[in-house]
């Protein structure tokens, strides 16, 4: 029996795979054709092959609660998810101006204040959100640059335009999925690719390498460069290790680090060794228990001294967060049009902030067509969305937002465009998908093609975080003749 | 190199090793009863607790408050699966991948994959499964899980600093197990008396198997198993690869080409103490460990010699602070110490251990770090504090830490 996707419905969705009246869109024909000529029994057993390389390569996540652990995949959609190339420029271009932007309202917002001053943002929403660092103000970093590594996750609405739905300005994670999916595919489906035009992604870890290398304090040539990781027990170490280990630079735990002289040293066999730029993915609060959080066992006590002293860099910046919380997000079209006087290429979500009085007012009488974020919150933990929850609920989100409406945020609800994903027994369903790009911020603006293309596989869910039951696609992005 | 990423390599190859050697002694140990007449065969079933003990298990088997008779097969599935052991294979096989997960980026890809598979493997129904069928069958995938990852680290991976520290870790757990398996304190034969015919040479067989031994005795012998010739291939044999002579002699280059050392002389403590073990076995005769307190206290001042050269090595090479802020944090992980019913004073395991309240600063200086005093074939090691290997420690926070935004 071959593949087949005669009875695959669209249910009024935007299809990215399938135009409305059912036709194949034309850069994925080919795709169509390879599969449908595919036994289930050969597929089956391609998706069995794909699963073992994940799992023998220890591309795994944690299930915590037994002493082992039980260890699972991040679930891995054979058919790749295709951008044209006309639709990939448009978004590079929006990023590029977004991630500009967003520096630059960090420069200003931890230097002159100028975007308050001239009351485009109220002040008191910079002052109280709690990822604003007032130990940033003043604090030189190097080359000026804050959000090195920004993950923004997109969607395509149900008009067939992409908004941005979120920009991850701290340490966003998933990249090596996007590597993994690539490899993987390629030693599972090696045919597919064949004469399709799929542009690399391949370069990535040197891209990173390389704005690393140009961040370093005072231009210094060669630095030393380590990787920064909570450890081995944090769910994205293979990611931390992954990277460390294809740009050929050293992956680093606190307790390797030491400052001294407010400089950072790590411990080697020979002795010390000076670090000039840390890739961290730890997040500000554990950094340096002399600062943030006292508590923490992943940072390293001093680090922020030296930080500011010059002598070592970060990447990203301590105090990013302030620019991608949820209530942030709502006025950085007005960052791009302030910083750079240009209207925003890739639209915001609608978004309503409890805070503000009128759309406050219009979140409670609505909240039934809503999705409630809360606004410091991230990976999918805390939302209501409005058409699929009861009552009760409800009344719960309502009351928080009456009480602590500078915590929430609404928008809403979206048609996410849904992507056909194998789902059993010879049977393709559409189901929700989104887009993270990753964006590299060094010498000039660099954009892996594609990104991570996230699944909500649960039939109907809008939820994609690997958190909560998401699985993830190879996302190809196609030469600029194709 | 990172202090640390040394002290994992050395882990993970030293908890490798151990599971192979534990596999072999268990494995020797059940064909054992059935080469025994029936009515000894039964008092040997009974009988198993110096086997946990020859693994630094039994006083874990004692916390686990197990709830049957500790008869041969409950203590081998003990020494086997149970993860409450520090020592079962499971748990060895799974340290030494949480070892290699910290350091895979120093390691070659088919050395981690090769490891990551024994994990799922062990960890799986199919190994259950033919552990209770086929046992013989079971500890050989077992034995092969060490001998593949120490081809595979052999033949893909540059033989550099790195691939030193597995050395270290290997040789230093074969010298160990070795050690132990010669003891007659751990000889569960030795426990039921005269009653078969030929029991000491059944019990010297067993060495020779439990060590892998047996063709390179016979090929140096040919005669009949003696004690003194077992002890004689097994501690001072310059050639045999699983001898504690020829273990330490690998120890001793390995550490040498790591610090550059010349031969007869020592950059640090480590290699005095590995010096000087080693010279005591090239200028020993069998008859030395035959005499006077006789083979058990001989060996006991060896196994400690070879721990000191283990703690002299972590405060060398791996001099880690804690730091006084910090609230100790509690492992799974830990390699707490265990106090073994067999009268030995030191676990193969305390050889991770560290000065607790060292100051940041004095780590600085790795010359200043104080060499152990313990003299070489003297002094018990007495209490040391405990401290975990890995980085178990700051497993809640890191789980804590979102990790996909």
């Amino acid at each position: 029996m071959k593949l087949t996707f005669d009875n695959y419905q669209q249910d009024g969705f935007y299809d990215e795979m399938f135009k409305s009246d059912g036709s194949v869109r034309p850069y994925y024909r080919r795709l169509l054709q390879r599969f449908s000529k595919l036994s289930v029994e050969d597929f089956d057993a391609r998706r069995q092959l794909a699963d073992l390389l994940f799992f023998n390569e220890g591309v795994t996540f944690t299930v915590y609660g037994d002493k082992r652990g039980v260890e699972r995949i991040f679930p891995f959609d054979l058919m790749p998810r295709i951008i044209p190339d006309r639709e990939w420029q448009h978004i590079e271009a929006g990023l590029t101006q977004r991630i500009t932007a967003l520096n630059l309202f960090l420069k200003d917002i931890y230097n002159d204040q100028k975007i308050l001053k001239d009351k485009i943002i109220p002040e008191y929403i910079v002052k109280q959100s709690k990822h604003f660092r007032k130990e940033m103000i003043g604090l030189k970093t190097p080359r000026d640059i804050y959000i090195h590594v920004c993950g923004t996750d997109l969607v395509r609405n149900s008009d067939g335009q992409f908004y941005v739905l979120e920009d991850n300005a701290r340490c966003p994670s998933g990249v090596s999925y996007v590597l993994e999916n690539r490899h993987t595919l390629r030693r599972v489906f090696p045919n597919l690719f064949e004469r399709y035009g799929v542009r690399p992604v391949e370069q990535y870890p040197h891209e990173l390498l390389k704005m690393l290398q140009y961040i370093a304090p005072r231009d210094k040539p060669n630095p030393t460069i380590a990787v920064l990781t909570p450890g081995i027990y944090n769910s994205a170490y293979f990611e931390h290790s992954y990277l460390a280990q294809q740009m050929g630079v050293e992956i680093v735990e606190g307790r390797d680090l030491i400052v001294q002289d407010r400089n950072v040293y790590m411990r080697t066999t020979r002795g010390m060794k000076q670090v000039d730029v840390i890739y961290r993915r730890i997040d500000d609060d554990f950094l340096d228990p002399k600062v943030f959080k006292k508590d923490s066992l992943l940072g390293v006590p001093g680090i922020f001294d030296a930080y500011r002293a010059g002598n070592v860099n970060l990447a990203n910046a301590v105090g990013t967060g302030i620019s991608d919380d949820k209530v942030m997000y709502y006025y950085v079209p007005q960052m791009i049009k302030y910083y750079l006087d240009q209207d925003p290429i890739l639209p915001n979500v609608p978004t309503y902030l409890a805070c503000v009085p009128e759309d406050q007012k219009y979140i409670l009488e609505n909240i039934e067509k809503l999705v409630i974020k809360p606004a410091n919150e991230s990976g999918g933990y805390g939302m209501l969305i409005g058409p699929q929850s009861t009552r009760y609920t409800q009344n719960k989100f309502k009351n928080l937002i009456k009480q602590q409406p500078e915590n929430y945020v609404a928008q809403p609800t979206l048609g996410l465009s849904r992507h056909a994903c194998y789902v059993d027994e010879n049977l393709f369903e559409g189901r929700h998908i989104d887009l993270r790009p990753y964006i590299l911020y060094g010498e000039k603006v660099s954009i892996i093609p594609g990104g991570l293309t996230r699944v909500a596989l649960k039939k109907g869910s809008l939820v994609v975080n690997s958190s909560q039951g998401g699985g993830s696609k190879d996302t190809w992005v196609l030469e600029g003749n194709r | 190199m990172l202090s640390r990423v040394a002290d994992s390599l050395f882990w993970m190859s030293r908890y490798i090793e151990r599971a192979e050697n534990i596999g072999r002694i268990i494995d020797v140990n059940l064909q054992l009863l059935i080469d025994v007449p029936m009515q000894e065969s039964k008092q040997l079933k009974q009988n198993w607790i110096p086997l946990a003990a020859c693994m630094g298990s039994d006083g874990y088997f004692k916390k686990s408050k197990p709830r049957t008779r500790p008869t041969y097969d409950v203590i081998a599935d003990f020494l086997v699966f149970h993860y409450d052991n520090p020592n079962s294979i499971a748990r060895c096989i799974g340290s030494a991948r949480e070892n290699a997960r910290t350091v895979r980026e120093q390691i070659s890809g088919e050395m981690w994959e090769q490891i990551n598979r024994s994990y799922h493997w062990l960890n799986g129904r199919e190994a259950r499964r033919i552990y209770i069928n086929a046992p013989y069958e079971f500890f050989q995938r077992v034995k092969e899980i060490s001998q593949l990852f120490q081809g595979l680290t052999d033949g893909t991976m540059s033989h550099g600093e790195e691939w030193e520290f597995i050395q270290l870790g290997k040789y230093i757990e074969r010298a160990d197990k070795t050690t132990r398996i010669l003891d007659p304190d751990f000889q569960i034969l030795d426990q039921i008396g005269d009653s078969i015919s030929d029991r000491a040479s059944l019990q010297w067989n067993c060495v020779l198997q439990m060590a892998s031994a047996r063709q390179a005795y016979q090929r140096l012998y040919l005669s009949d198993v003696s004690p003194e010739k077992v002890t004689k291939l097994l501690m001072l044999d310059e050639r045999f690869s699983r001898s504690v002579r020829f273990c330490v002699q690998n120890m001793d280059g390995a550490l040498r080409r790591i610090s550059g050392s010349k031969n007869w002389d020592f950059d640090n403590p480590v290699e005095r103490l590995s010096g000087q073990l080693l010279s005591y076995l090239c200028f020993s005769t069998v008859d030395d460990f035959m005499e006077d307190e006789g083979l058990h206290e001989k060996i006991d001042e060896i196994q400690k010699a070879i721990n000191h050269i283990g703690v002299a090595m972590q405060r060398f090479y791996n001099p880690i602070p804690e730091k006084n802020y910090e609230p100790k944090p509690a492992s799974s992980q830990s390699q707490s110490q265990s106090q073994s019913s067999a009268s030995k004073s030191v676990d193969p395991k305390t050889d991770s251990t560290l000065p607790e309240k060292e100051k940041v600063i004095e780590s600085l200086d790795l010359e200043s770090t104080p060499e152990p005093k313990e003299k070489i074939l003297e002094a018990a090691l007495g209490a040391v504090p405990t401290q975990q290997t890995g980085s178990a420690g700051s497993a809640s926070q890191s789980q804590k830490q979102k990790s996909s935004e």
